[in-house]
């Protein structure tokens, strides 16, 4: 496995930690980038360490922060609650235990005027982290390479009409998944490649049918 | 970069005749395709943070979240300022940035996790004191940083810096490791006498425990940055010295490995052992929950 230079000297981050404080903005930024808008409401549900610490850590604040976008390293995070009122943002928070999650895992369901996602990730130490569900669907992202998020049906040859897209736009496909939740049902495939596939691609993509959704994530 | 075990980083150095931190510059650059001028540029900048939190950090008597911890290192370095410190001038400097990093840290302030936010005192603390008391450039510090993170890269890879799975020695051990070999680097020691102060400062940190009280980021985090700091300029300068570590720091990173494997997992970040447990900091997580 590699690892990147910024990764150990990094990330720059607000504190007190990495794992309970940089690696939830960064859960709560991928919630927001799947939304693609401004979240209107988001419930917050925290498990393990989360639950027990997230006050003293400041991981209410680093979920919001980055539900209203803002990077680790953004001083505004300390005063996230304060600003998410001010935006219109609403939220609840929770906390639960399931000693099956790892125990810095949370989940939000958020809502922007016209979407809704839940997101189930965990943030595993040192500001990385693992997003695990995408609307019920077991997935596996890290966003440690840049990545498409796909929602689309299960139908014979989407498959190949993606990577086909993917392909003739010279991007390279450097690891590719997918979930199901059954046969001929919901589908998230998660492709991630060399470099942030561009808005035109995305909306070729999002043009195949019983594609309904492409998003990209740029590594971060 | 994708650096297994310190022996491939000193065997590079041999082949190549460059510092560690060249290599460590090249390997990056292969795995992220980008320029060396733009990874120094980036690292650059990173110093620049590191700098920022720990004057910040001296500078303020802010209190962490929690009101736990906050205004140790204005204080300490009011005592370094009335020349009272104990310490040499580079040892008391470092003590006081680290305290600083750390406390701004625990203050919700922006830091450099290096390589976890919770040690994110050490490096920075070691380094700019360091600048400090010898002038080197900016520059000059960067090569330091590049070099600890290529220890910090194999700890990664070999073992682990997370507290929860590996304790203490994790993440300031590591740190401290890193720090150690920064500092022999900047002050011009060879890639073996860098691995030798990197190794030495590990291996007075095996076995350290994570106990921090009411599980948060500030007890006994925050002092504990400054005193290893200290350790680490002392493992830099017996490096320096010619001092060899009798186990080489592959060997010394596996055995902070199997050590933290075999932490019971009260002492590895759950806040239900150590300090934790003791009277006083329960007490506190009574009042904080």
């Amino acid at each position: 496995m590699s690892i990147g230079l910024f990764d150990i000297m990094g990330p720059i981050t607000i504190g007190p930690s990495s794992s309970h404080t940089a690696g939830a903005v960064r859960i709560g930024l991928v919630c927001r980038m799947l939304l693609g808008d401004d979240v209107k409401h988001a419930r917050i549900t925290f498990y393990g360490s989360f639950a027990d610490t997230y006050h003293g850590h400041g991981t209410d604040k680093a979920v919001i922060g980055g539900l209203l976008g803002f990077r680790t390293d953004n001083e505004k995070i300390r005063e996230s609650l304060r600003l998410a009122e001010f935006r219109g943002l609403s939220y609840e928070i929770f906390t639960q235990e399931d000693p099956r999650l790892h125990p810095n895992t949370v989940v939000i369901e958020a809502s922007s005027k016209d979407k809704k996602v839940r997101l189930q990730g965990a943030s595993v130490g040192g500001g990385a982290i693992r997003v695990t569900e995408i609307n019920g669907m077991a997935v596996q992202v890290t966003f440690t390479e840049d990545t498409l998020i796909l929602f689309h049906r299960d139908s014979p040859g989407v498959l190949a009409s993606i990577a086909h897209i993917l392909s003739s736009n010279g991007y390279n496909i450097g690891n590719l998944r997918l979930s199901r939740t059954r046969r001929e049902g919901d589908v998230i495939t998660v492709v991630e490649t060399d470099v942030p596939v561009d808005e035109a691609t995305v909306d070729q993509l999002r043009s195949v049918e019983s594609v309904s959704e492409a998003v990209v994530i740029p590594r971060f | 970069m994708d650096i297994p075990s310190i022996d491939y980083l000193l065997d590079e150095t041999a082949k190549t005749s460059q510092p560690i931190w060249q290599v460590v510059l090249r390997e990056e650059q292969s795995d992220s395709g980008q320029s060396q001028e733009q990874i120094l540029d980036r690292a650059l900048h990173t110093y620049e943070v590191m700098k920022n939190a720990a004057m910040s950090g001296i500078a303020s008597d802010m209190k962490s979240v929690s009101g736990l911890t906050g205004g140790d290192a204005a204080q300490y370095y009011n005592h370094l300022r009335n020349h009272k410190s104990l310490l040499g001038s580079l040892e008391a400097k470092a003590v006081a940035y680290a305290l600083g990093t750390s406390g701004y840290n625990a203050a919700m302030g922006v830091v450099v996790a290096c390589p976890t936010a919770g040690a994110a005192g050490i490096v920075p603390g070691v380094l700019i004191a360091a600048q400090e008391e010898y002038g080197f450039s900016d520059r000059e510090a960067v090569y330091g940083l590049l070099t600890a993170s290529g220890v910090g890269g194999v700890v990664a890879t070999r073992a682990t810096i997370s507290g929860a799975a590996g304790g203490c020695q994790a993440e300031c051990g590591t740190a401290a490791a890193m720090a150690a070999a920064a500092l022999t680097e900047v002050m011009g020691g060879s890639p073996q006498q860098c691995a030798d102060a990197a190794a030495l400062a590990l291996k007075n940190t095996l076995g350290l425990a994570c106990d921090p009280v009411a599980g948060l980021v500030e007890v006994p985090c925050v002092k504990r940055n400054g005193v290893y700091a200290v350790m680490a300029v002392a493992a830099a300068d017996m490096a320096l010295a010619g001092i060899r570590s009798f186990v080489p720091l592959d060997e010394v990173i596996d055995a902070m490995y199997q050590i933290g494997c075999a932490m019971p997992a009260c002492i590895r970040e759950t806040a239900e052992g150590g300090l934790a447990a003791t009277p006083t900091g329960l007490a506190a997580k009574r009042r904080l929950f």
